[in-house]
């Protein structure tokens, strides 16, 4: 059971065009850099993508939408990316956008074996339509899809060579759920240590769901908005 | 000067004690004005409870992010989760209070604050999980538009982001709460009359000053 590769590239040789890919990350953290770098040197297309966001014109999925590498994507919030909204408005590119706690919901849902789910978050308002609704306890709410996905690309900060990985601070957010939800999962890592090395009690999510492992050929992560404040004794 | 006035008075509506998530933009500015040893916990919605100060230079951490994806730090005592848990966290009722922006506000408590159709889509990120999930939901605003136009309306003209989901309004003139008699006027800024909120208020409301 190898699962460690020897680069992105080879990692993501075999995906083929008009899959479906699960990306974790929120803004530009925690987002799999190699691995969608990889997937723009292999000019892949017909790209259906599930993310929270879609990268910045420069920096994460946004690249793939220099080449149109990208059909389709769902995603709960778009802003900040000239070229997508440029690529939204003339047609070449379809959106659905979802509530962030519906698409995690979703994902989650997909990798749990569970086809759908109710939830009051929606009703009312655009993205009820065409969903069948009902009552419980004298409330409406809307029904909901689960999503799977051919691959996810995965950002961890650890991760030993069997798959299990732990994720630093906020840059976990989408990562361990797109992780369980698709056919192949690969995993680019900052660190990648021996088995037995990372505490059991400490990983957040186990080996069962990781099939392929690349160190990071990135180390060095962007941020999208610098906010400090000064420095006092 | 009118954002300076709502955002001490939402201060207000932040408890010692409570979990309270600040949606982006105008209300992200409350956690500026909290004093720092104030006892609340702050949620971001993509895996952080316990928002700290903006970083230092030094402090700087790309990993630490919050949801407007400004580098921030973590308090002590915060913890650090998925998504997935986040918003169970958001949509299982145990966010406190929430304080969201706003587009517009209808008199029966709809809410529009995600879009504009033909002219800004963005995206709603997590406001219409936030409406229907916290315990009190509470708007902030400028009473009108650049136009001078009421953003107090009988109903929505924009994209709802949920329906019947605001308990409380608060703009640089006023303060509403939405009852089961519609939409109550409470309070007045400082300087200004009730005349003056009716005549920049297309909404119906109830006159309730305490």
């Amino acid at each position: 059971m190898e699962k460690v590769w020897e680069s992105a590239q080879a990692a993501v040789a075999d995906i083929q065009d008009g899959v479906t890919l699960l990306v974790g990350g929120f803004g530009l953290s925690g987002i799999p850099t190699s691995l969608i770098q990889a997937l723009y040197t292999k000019g892949t297309k017909h790209l259906r993508v599930v993310s929270n966001n879609c990268g910045t014109d420069t920096a994460g999925l946004g690249i793939l939408l220099e080449r149109r590498q990208i059909d389709h994507v769902s995603a709960s919030y778009v802003g900040e990316n000239k070229r997508f909204e440029q690529q939204l408005l003339n047609g070449d590119i379809e959106v659905e956008l979802i509530p962030q706690g519906t698409l995690a919901e979703r994902i989650r849902a997909g990798g749990a074996g569970i086809p759908a789910f109710y939830t009051a978050t929606g009703v009312g308002t655009p993205v009820a339509e065409g969903k069948p609704t009902a009552e419980f306890d004298g409330k409406t709410y809307i029904q909901e899809r689960a999503i799977t996905g051919d691959v996810a690309f995965v950002k961890a900060w650890k991760a030993d060579k069997m798959g299990n990985i732990v994720f630093r601070k906020t840059a976990r957010n989408f990562n361990p759920i797109v992780a369980t939800a698709a056919t192949l999962t690969i995993v680019e890592v900052e660190e990648l240590v021996e088995v037995g090395e990372l505490d059991a009690d400490h990983i957040h999510v186990p080996s069962i769901y990781v099939n392929r492992i690349i160190v990071t050929e990135h180390p060095d992560k962007q941020i999208e908005r610098l906010t400090t404040r000064e420095a006092t004794i | 000067m009118t954002r300076e006035r709502i955002i001490q008075r939402a201060l207000q509506e932040i408890q010692p004690g409570m979990y309270v998530n600040l949606g982006i933009g105008m209300p992200t500015l409350i956690a500026n004005v909290l004093p720092h040893d104030f006892d609340v916990m702050l949620q971001s919605e993509n895996g952080l409870l316990g928002i700290g100060p903006y970083p230092t230079h030094d402090e700087v951490d790309e990993d630490l992010i919050n949801a407007g994806k400004e580098t921030v730090t973590a308090k002590q005592g915060a913890a650090f989760f998925d998504s997935a848990t986040s918003f169970a966290m958001i949509r299982g009722g145990h966010i406190d209070v929430a304080i969201l922006g706003g587009m517009e506000v209808s008199q029966t408590g709809d809410l529009a604050n995600w879009m504009i159709p033909g002219k800004m889509v963005k995206g709603m990120g997590g406001a219409m999980d936030l409406v229907h999930g916290a315990k009190h939901v509470v708007v902030i605003m400028e009473h009108v538009n650049k136009h001078g136009e009421s953003k107090i309306k009988p109903s929505c003209t924009l994209p709802l982001t949920g329906k019947r989901v605001v308990n409380r309004l608060i703009t640089d003139l006023a303060v509403f709460d939405f009852t089961e008699e519609g939409m109550v006027l409470i309070e007045v800024a400082n300087g200004h009359t009730i005349e003056d909120v009716r005549a920049k208020t297309d909404a119906a409301f109830i006159e309730r000053i305490t």
